[in-house]
């Protein structure tokens, strides 16, 4: 694989977990229950999205195809989006949606903070700027996890089994391909195998102060980084895309 | 083409004066988001973003193209550069004063260095100066601000929130 073709697909790949999380997460928009959550949930959705608008730009400047950000966004179909099956998989109850973020933003700090030392300046620079915003992110939902995990019977037996649940989607973000081993060699990349001892180091911590218990070592899902989605990624994208399928080329 | 004779401190004078849109009381170089000025054929604008989904990006670059045109400079350019990242601690002393005087708690210094976990902060009451605060909600009106009260004076505030 070129060293071009491998930058490429990379930041595809950060762009689209960046966009299918803001999508899920924007579902939620005037449906939480509590006023404080639903801030905090439209102002990360607003960051993630914003890091995917600064994403799809620089695929498109590297693609040099004209692409836009809105093409990458609204005109690709299921099988050329590259996020991890965890970012798709239905939001569920809250237990489930914090869950969710604290596995995926764990594992996406120690991405973005190993990014900003890439060898190509302009992810280095992104991975910066959405570095310091999801930290903010991780140490609010952490907060929930461990209140959820340590609280009354029902919510701890409720978020352990949003654990259990999603603990098989977890494998597929430390499972180098071509793609990971090329931006690893050829850009200084982010080492899958150190970030993962990192992360389960981590997030064991969250859990041990939350009361939860690691799943143990089972089968894993895969196939997102490649396009091989789970069934819900469709409905995602088809509402997503509604209005540019319908009126193409439609702006405002 | 530039009017001849513009210079590069007046390009930065005129602007100083442009407000931010969500807190009006700051202006775009109280923020620390301009980042440099080139004065060429045309006037360049380096500009950062403060968060990277910040719905006022767009408008603000739009009111400095403005700006810029009310001085009778036609050809402006807005360069967006992402180096240094913004943090709040690059929010000007005077622009900590006018946010405490406008009701508005300024972030502590050293944003970058907080801790994941067990953060704990004193948060001084921008009205009576009070270190007996807590927080309501770690977000608020706009992406960047936090919401406190104060368990002194008894007021609510907002605490722009430190990143």
């Amino acid at each position: 694989m070129k060293k071009e073709e491998a930058l490429l697909a990379y930041v595809l790949r950060l762009g689209d977990n960046a966009l299918i999380l803001a999508q899920r997460m924007v579902e939620l928009v005037a449906a939480y229950p509590e006023l404080e959550e639903e801030l905090a949930n439209a102002n990360f959705a607003l960051d993630y999205l914003g890091q995917a608008r600064m994403f799809y730009s620089y695929a498109g400047e590297l693609e040099g195809a004209g692409r836009s950000e809105d093409d990458f966004a609204f005109l690709r179909e299921e099988r050329e989006y590259r996020n991890f099956l965890l970012i798709e998989q239905p939001n569920g109850h809250f237990g489930d949606t914090i869950t969710k973020l604290v596995l995926f933003e764990s594992f996406y700090l120690l991405q973005l903070e190993a990014l900003t030392k890439f060898s190509d300046t302009r992810v280095a620079e992104i991975a910066a700027r959405a570095e310091k915003e999801i930290r903010y992110h991780l140490r609010h939902n952490a907060q929930w996890l461990i209140r959820l995990g340590d609280g009354t019977e029902k919510s701890h037996n409720r978020v352990q089994a949003s654990i259990d649940n999603l603990w098989r989607y977890t494998g597929e973000l430390f499972a180098a391909d071509e793609i990971d081993n090329a931006i690893q060699s050829e850009y200084d990349g982010p080492s899958l195998d150190s970030i993962q001892k990192t992360w389960r180091d981590n997030v064991a911590a969250i859990f041990a102060e939350a009361k939860l218990v690691l799943p143990e070592d089972q089968w894993m899902d895969s196939g997102g980084k490649q396009g091989r989605h789970s069934e819900h990624l469709g409905y995602i994208i088809a509402e997503m895309q509604y209005l540019q399928r319908t009126h193409p080329g439609a702006t405002w | 083409m530039v009017a001849n004779g513009i210079s590069r401190e007046q390009v930065l004078g005129w602007l100083s004066g442009v407000p931010d849109p969500e807190i009006p009381v700051l202006t775009i170089a109280d923020l620390g988001i301009v980042r440099g000025v080139t004065v060429n054929e045309e006037v360049i604008v380096e500009l950062t973003p403060t968060y990277s989904g910040c719905p006022a990006t767009e408008m603000i670059e739009q009111s400095v193209i403005d700006t810029l045109h009310r001085h009778g400079v036609e050809g402006v350019s807005i360069k967006r550069v992402l180096t240094p990242p913004w943090t709040t601690d690059w929010i000007s002393d005077e622009g900590r004063d006018k946010l405490r005087k406008y009701g508005i708690a300024p972030p502590e210094q050293g944003a970058s260095k907080r801790e994941l976990l067990h953060s704990n902060r004193s948060i001084a009451c921008p009205r009576c100066d009070s270190l007996n605060t807590s927080v309501v909600s770690e977000f608020g009106s706009t992406a960047c601000k936090a919401s406190y009260k104060c368990s002194d004076c008894l007021e609510p505030f907002e605490y722009f929130k430190c990143i």
